[in-house]
């Protein structure tokens, strides 16, 4: 019983996990891009499509991801092409992707299909208890954990990532320094739709195999909520994934065991608990802002 | 790549052809998106933009269906101007119609002359205190208001399910999740027209809407109040020079925007549905933003975008009934319009050349600068 619950806490903060870490990459090259619910919206909606039709989970995967970069993409050319307002811009693309994820999604109401397959390892698997929580998990799972070592690694380690960074707290220094502010921005914007599709596919291909119009219910802003929360630190978001992930599964478990709290007083607490972790992190000033990305929102064009 | 230029002066005409170029392009790519998905496009567009205005007692329902969009996106730019960015008005709309609706239920014998005023005040209270909190969790503990605002949506959402079907269901409902009607007096009528009588559902309160755009118009254009929220947005360091205080000003700009969005739900209910239930807004809330956008933030030019926007709202329903199209395809308009409106403002402000990639990097002059950037390229 305990391990099941664990398991569906682990399964629910995956796609959180990749839509955030997507989202810091973009935040942290200094724009911000609020569509991530339309991004993981249009995922879920190309990945559950694919997958019925090709009978592929793989290239669900594969669709989804691609789904979520191009919605991306439109949001890169006006944003930074067009110099567009980001806040009004990334709310046009999730109204957007809402819209165009139902329309399409229509005639995939009612089917179903097959989830993600656990990966069994040998060996590891069988273990008791810790074969169940660590080793059994489907592809995507261990995928989120390796991604945010490696987002990790690249901020940190890399040239790349260095200057990613400094486009971010610095456009116009890393503008005379040679760099392609808006190149890189662009970069970090389509990673940023790529992993909110894989976030968003994730949803239809293993944690409820199915489609349902807005089926992300506003996980894509709990993921923008992470990222502050996170303090644009990659780790800092898995641990704030398991803990929405929980919240989240706080209210099954409570109906599970008959407690009396109406079952929307529940279902508010992941939405409730995003306010009080953003009251928490953001009074400490400091804190709150010793890693945030100083050009974030701002437009940069050349030779005003 | 593309590349902008600052106008010096920005013409009128210029001004003007936004929006409607806007509304162009969103139609011939809506088109297209139709086409794509095996729609016939010119059917589409037909009961999209036609079939729900084809009568004058359909005309009188755009009004209705405007109501809301024009309250809410007259309050919401004021927020906007002061670059606050209250999304969350969807959840104060349903907080102000919990309230208007507590007045309401609980003293049922009110005379109309009392009902209608603590009706319309409770209201605009409820918005108001839904929109306060995320003001004061912005000026007191620096959180974002986008993401609060928006978090308060989803639980008004299960706040008024949960009083529907809870403490507030009517005992006669069968298990219907609905509160008991309001008494008449808590009702607003609809307009008898001399001569013509009742035109569709038309009632007092798309009146008060008008109204409201106007008295919005006037304080954003005419008082030092309006004045120092467009301060606020355009230069805050001048603002902050000049002594406007930027809380005080976060505070009022949620206070009107979030009262707005409650009286929207006050009117919605009092004027169309007659009782509480678990959906009595579908979606006006952010259907307002575009509004706001569309009007350009101008109050008045909200009436205009309220019907336009309005207009696809019920051409969504016709398609749905026509066209066996989901709903939802009036979400893929207004994000299009959107992007429209938004890449136009561009046009406005810049000067836009787009050009192809050129070889005048490659000269050697040029070429340490050029090495750099391949490197940054990963």
């Amino acid at each position: 019983m305990l391990e099941d619950l664990i398991l569906t806490v682990l399964m629910t903060s995956v796609p959180l996990v990749y839509a955030a870490t997507g989202e810091l990459i973009v935040e942290r090259s200094g724009v911000l891009n609020l569509g991530v619910e339309g991004m993981m919206l249009m995922g879920a909606v190309a990945a559950f499509g694919i997958a019925m039709v090709s009978g592929s989970l793989v290239l669900g995967v594969i669709a989804g991801g691609l789904a979520g970069m191009l919605t991306a993409a439109l949001f890169g050319i006006l944003v930074l092409g067009f110099a567009t307002n980001q806040v009004a811009t990334g709310l046009a693309l999730t109204i957007f992707g809402a819209g165009l994820s139902g329309l399409v999604g229509a005639p995939l109401i009612g089917h179903a299909i097959e989830g993600l397959p656990v990966l069994r390892i040998p060996f590891l698997s069988d273990l008791p208890t810790v074969g169940k929580l660590v080793f059994s998990h489907d592809l995507m799972a261990y995928g989120a954990v390796i991604l945010v070592a490696a987002v990790a690694y690249f901020l940190k380690r890399t040239r790349a990532g260095l200057v990613l960074r400094a486009i971010g707290d610095n456009h116009d220094s890393a503008h005379a320094l040679g760099y392609s502010v808006l190149g890189v921005r662009f970069m970090a914007v389509l990673f940023g739709g790529l992993m909110a599709g894989f976030g968003g596919a994730y949803l239809p291909l293993a944690l409820t195999p199915h489609w349902a119009e807005g089926m992300t219910a506003g996980r894509g802003w709990i993921a923008l909520a992470l990222v502050v929360f996170a303090s644009w630190m990659p780790w800092r978001v898995l641990v704030g994934a398991l803990i929405f992930g929980g919240i989240t599964i706080m209210q099954l478990a409570g109906q599970a065991r008959g407690w009396t709290i109406p079952s929307q007083f529940l279902s508010m607490l992941p939405y409730l608990a995003t306010i009080i972790v953003l009251v928490l992190i953001s009074r400490n000033r400091e804190f709150a802002l010793a890693n945030s990305p100083a050009c974030l929102g701002r437009a940069f064009h050349a030779g005003k | 790549m593309i590349s902008l230029s600052p106008r010096k002066d920005i013409p009128l005409a210029l001004t003007l052809m936004t929006p409607v170029v806007a509304i162009a392009l969103t139609l011939v790519i809506g088109a297209a998106i139709f086409g794509i998905l095996g729609y016939d496009p010119l059917a589409a567009l037909y009961q999209f933009f036609i079939a729900p205005v084809s009568r004058p007692d359909q005309i009188a329902d755009l009004f209705v269906k405007a109501c809301p969009l024009i309250i809410i996106a007259s309050g919401l730019v004021f927020a906007y101007r002061a670059n606050v960015w209250n999304i969350g008005a969807e959840g104060q709309m349903i907080l102000g119609a919990m309230a208007a609706g507590f007045v309401a239920l609980t003293w049922p014998n009110l005379p109309g002359p009392v009902m209608m005023p603590a009706m319309i005040l409770a209201g605009m209270l409820g918005g108001l205190a839904w929109g306060m909190i995320p003001a004061l969790l912005k000026t007191r503990f620096n959180t974002n208001e986008i993401l609060v605002s928006l978090m308060l949506t989803y639980v008004a959402v299960l706040l008024i399910d949960w009083t529907v079907r809870g403490p507030w269901r009517d005992p006669m409902s069968f298990g219907f999740p609905l509160t008991p009607t309001y008494a008449d007096a808590a009702l607003i009528s609809r307009v008898e027209l001399p001569g013509v009588g009742r035109l569709g559902q038309l009632h007092w309160g798309v009146a008060g809407a008008l109204i409201f755009a106007l008295a919005a118009w006037f304080v954003l254009g005419r008082s030092i109040l309006g004045f120092q929220v467009k301060v606020m947005g355009d230069a805050p360091r001048a603002g902050r020079f000049a002594g406007f205080s930027p809380a005080l000003v976060t505070i009022i700009v949620m206070a009107i925007s979030g009262g707005a969005a409650g009286l929207a739900g006050m009117v919605e209910v009092s004027a169309n549905i007659g009782q509480l239930q678990p959906d009595i807004s579908f979606g006006y809330g952010f259907t307002a933003i575009i509004v706001a956008f569309l009007a350009r933030l101008n109050p008045l030019a909200v009436i205009i975008a309220g019907l336009v926007v309005a207009l696809a709202e019920l051409g969504g329903d016709s398609a749905q009934i026509a066209l066996a199209m989901p709903k939802v395809v009036t979400g893929v308009f207004k994000g299009i319009l959107l992007f429209m409106l938004l890449a136009g403002e561009t046009f406005n402000r810049y000067h836009v050349t787009v050009s192809l990639p050129h070889r005048a990097r490659m000269r050697p002059d040029r070429l340490q600068g050029d090495r750099m950037q391949g490197d940054s390229g990963a």
